[in-house]
């Protein structure tokens, strides 16, 4: 298998976090901290994963934030209700809203031809609007069912469970994207959508087929995240949107589509996460994490640019 | 003189569609067509209609930005310390709101240009930065604006708007010369056929990043005007303006793949969206509902803009759009 440069860089860059973090602060190298930061690593991961099906395509999902709310509220919501068959669905539930919502995605992209920046923007904006209505704007009542905390927060085999989801959804996902048609087309269509279509391949199922896998791993992060916090409430999808995206670039995706490595996206998640940690424990405030993240994205792309400019 | 051009009935038919609903409203209003109520709509679409504008430009020659919000903000914040004191100090501090938004607006340009980064993930990605930097300035909101100064900006001149004045003299003294001239063109023929425009010789990197640089202006321009009105500084206000500032454009007639529309139909498509939410609020919508039908009526704007997709002769047409 070739291995891909660009997606060696971000597992080169959280060894290089790691190694300085832990010059400063020794417990850096500890087991117990480095598993933490894997299960944190872990919701962002299962979050990007989805998020690199849609950029592989040649588009990008804006709307993960309130996927993620929705999902978190509707799983909370029923587990709430205190029925015990509204709790044993809660976790179902939560990934049909994903599919969904990735379906209404799917429509504006795929049949109307929106671009999907602006699409899944206004679907967000759109899902912000209900969750208000549906809650009155306070924070939603329900609580997490003992399952979803287990999958968030639980070990097993002295591994985080929320990592053997996410190790269980990306052999699924490297199944679907190197052993599938949907995978080969997906990066066909990423490469030349117009060439795909002439060969034949039904291009606007494809893309339905993509944001549906979008919304499924929002959902699946929103139920993990929901497990985690132990409840949903108000844009806790928010500070996610910037970090998914970041941790897809920085893996060597590219933006355009058609070209990338899905290990290079876990290691995007993981650099993103640990760096996160360093910034914050280095009492670095939310602004300078913006400003972090965003340079940080802009650098790599640079990179990448410049490296395939001096290919070609 | 202000008309549209013929050639762009989408505009045309916003500009009846937006006299109609004003209409509508001044009639339904409770205290009628004052002086007052005008002024203050005119206020709330002005500070959308000069987004608009700076969305309009990075649009016209194939490029959203997704920053426009951030740097409204960032001016708002700006503004909000150095809008105050002498006459002097305010005349400083109004210059260097305005250089910081086209310092903003270069900075996407030269990213978008001559680093070859889709205009989109750029912007996106600067966004957080000059969001950041918003924040960092500006924590929690607050600072003043000097009240004589936001007063005047804000209120009217012999009963007229200041803020319709100011769309007037955007209109009359930037836009109508600014189309006649050889850039005003180059915007144009970059956005309809960028490749054409190149081998005419059409320098294509200096006018995508003049493009940039004048939406940075417009938004600081807008961040001003956002502070006037507010007489506060806040770096939390980004997020609307983005998404609202597309939806108001597309209303306007102008086509998000680029080359067709005009800063006149942005600036009525920017009227159209904050009648609409005025007349809501009188209209007896549950308070809740209304972050709801905001968003809906977004995606229908943005919606209609593709209508024309239904119309194509061949599939294939679709895939050069």
């Amino acid at each position: 298998m070739r291995i891909d440069i660009d997606a060696l860089l971000p597992w080169v860059g959280s060894l290089v976090v790691v190694l300085l973090g832990s010059l400063v602060f020794p417990n850096f190298l500890s087991l117990d901290y480095l598993l933490t930061q894997a299960q944190i690593a872990s919701f962002l991961g299962v979050l990007a994963a989805g998020a690199m099906v849609v950029i592989l395509l040649g588009h990008i999902d804006l709307s993960v934030p309130w996927t993620l709310g929705w999902a978190a509220i509707v799983s909370t919501t029923l587990v709430g209700t205190g029925h015990p068959v509204l709790e044993a669905i809660a976790i179902p539930a939560a990934l049909c809203t994903g599919a969904i919502i990735g379906v209404v995605n799917g429509i504006g992209v795929a049949v109307f031809r929106i671009p999907s920046m602006v699409w899944t923007l206004a679907v967000n904006a759109m899902l912000l609007g209900t969750s208000v209505l549906f809650t009155g704007g306070f924070n939603p009542r329900g609580e997490a069912s003992p399952l979803m905390r287990t999958l968030a927060s639980g070990d097993s085999l002295g591994l985080p469970n929320a990592l053997w989801v996410w190790l269980v959804l990306s052999l699924a996902l490297v199944w679907l994207l190197r052993r599938t048609s949907f995978g080969r087309y997906l990066v066909a269509i990423g490469l030349s959508e117009k060439a795909t279509w002439l060969s034949g391949v039904a291009t606007p199922r494809i893309a339905f087929g993509a944001f549906i896998v979008a919304g499924l791993c929002s959902a699946l992060g929103g139920v993990l995240v929901a497990g985690y916090a132990n409840q949903a409430y108000q844009s806790m999808g928010d500070p996610y949107l910037m970090p998914v995206i970041a941790a897809v670039v920085i893996g060597g995706t590219s933006i355009l589509g058609g070209r990338g490595s899905y290990l290079g996206t876990v290691g995007g998640a993981l650099f993103i996460t640990l760096l996160t940690s360093v910034l914050s424990v280095m009492q670095f405030g939310e602004a300078w994490r913006q400003i972090v993240f965003g340079g940080i994205i802009i650098l790599m792309l640079l990179v990448q640019n410049f490296r395939r400019g001096v290919q070609a | 003189m202000t008309l549209p051009k013929p050639g762009n009935p989408r505009e045309l038919l916003a500009l009846v569609c937006l006299v109609g609903m004003v209409a509508l409203y001044f009639g339904t209003h409770p205290s009628g067509p004052t002086t007052y109520v005008m002024t203050i709509w005119a206020n709330q679409a002005t500070i959308l209609a000069l987004v608009a504008i700076a969305q309009f430009f990075a649009v016209l020659v194939r490029g959203l930005d997704l920053s426009v919000g951030a740097i409204v903000a960032l001016s708002n914040v700006v503004a909000s310390h150095l809008l105050s004191g002498s006459a002097f100090e305010i005349a400083y501090g109004t210059l260097a709101v305005l250089v910081v938004a086209t310092i903003c607006g270069l900075v996407n340009g030269l990213l978008i240009v001559f680093g070859r980064l889709q205009p989109i993930v750029a912007t996106l990605a600067t966004s957080a930065v000059f969001g950041g930097i918003a924040l960092l300035l500006r924590p929690t909101p607050g600072g003043a604006v000097d009240y004589d100064y936001a007063d005047a900006m804000t209120l009217d001149v012999a009963g007229v708007p200041t803020a319709l004045i100011l769309m007037l003299v955007i209109v009359l003294g930037f836009w109508l010369p600014l189309r006649r001239t050889g850039f005003g063109l180059s915007l144009y023929a970059i956005g309809s056929a960028g490749q054409a425009a190149w081998q005419s010789g059409t320098p294509v990197a200096g006018v995508r990043i003049g493009a940039f640089v004048l939406a940075g202006f417009f938004a600081g321009l807008a961040g001003l005007f956002v502070s006037f009105v507010t007489t506060t500084g806040d770096a939390g206000i980004a997020p609307t303006y983005t998404l609202n500032s597309i939806a108001a454009i597309v209303l306007g007639g102008v086509a998000l793949r680029g080359g067709v529309g005009s800063l006149f139909g942005a600036i009525i498509g920017a009227f159209i969206l904050k009648t609409i939410a005025a007349l809501m609020f009188f209209s007896g919508l549950p308070p809740l509902a209304q972050p709801f039908v905001e968003g809906l009526i977004l995606a229908l704007a943005i919606a209609i803009g593709s209508v024309d997709v239904l119309r194509m002769r061949h599939r294939l047409e679709v895939f050069d759009r």
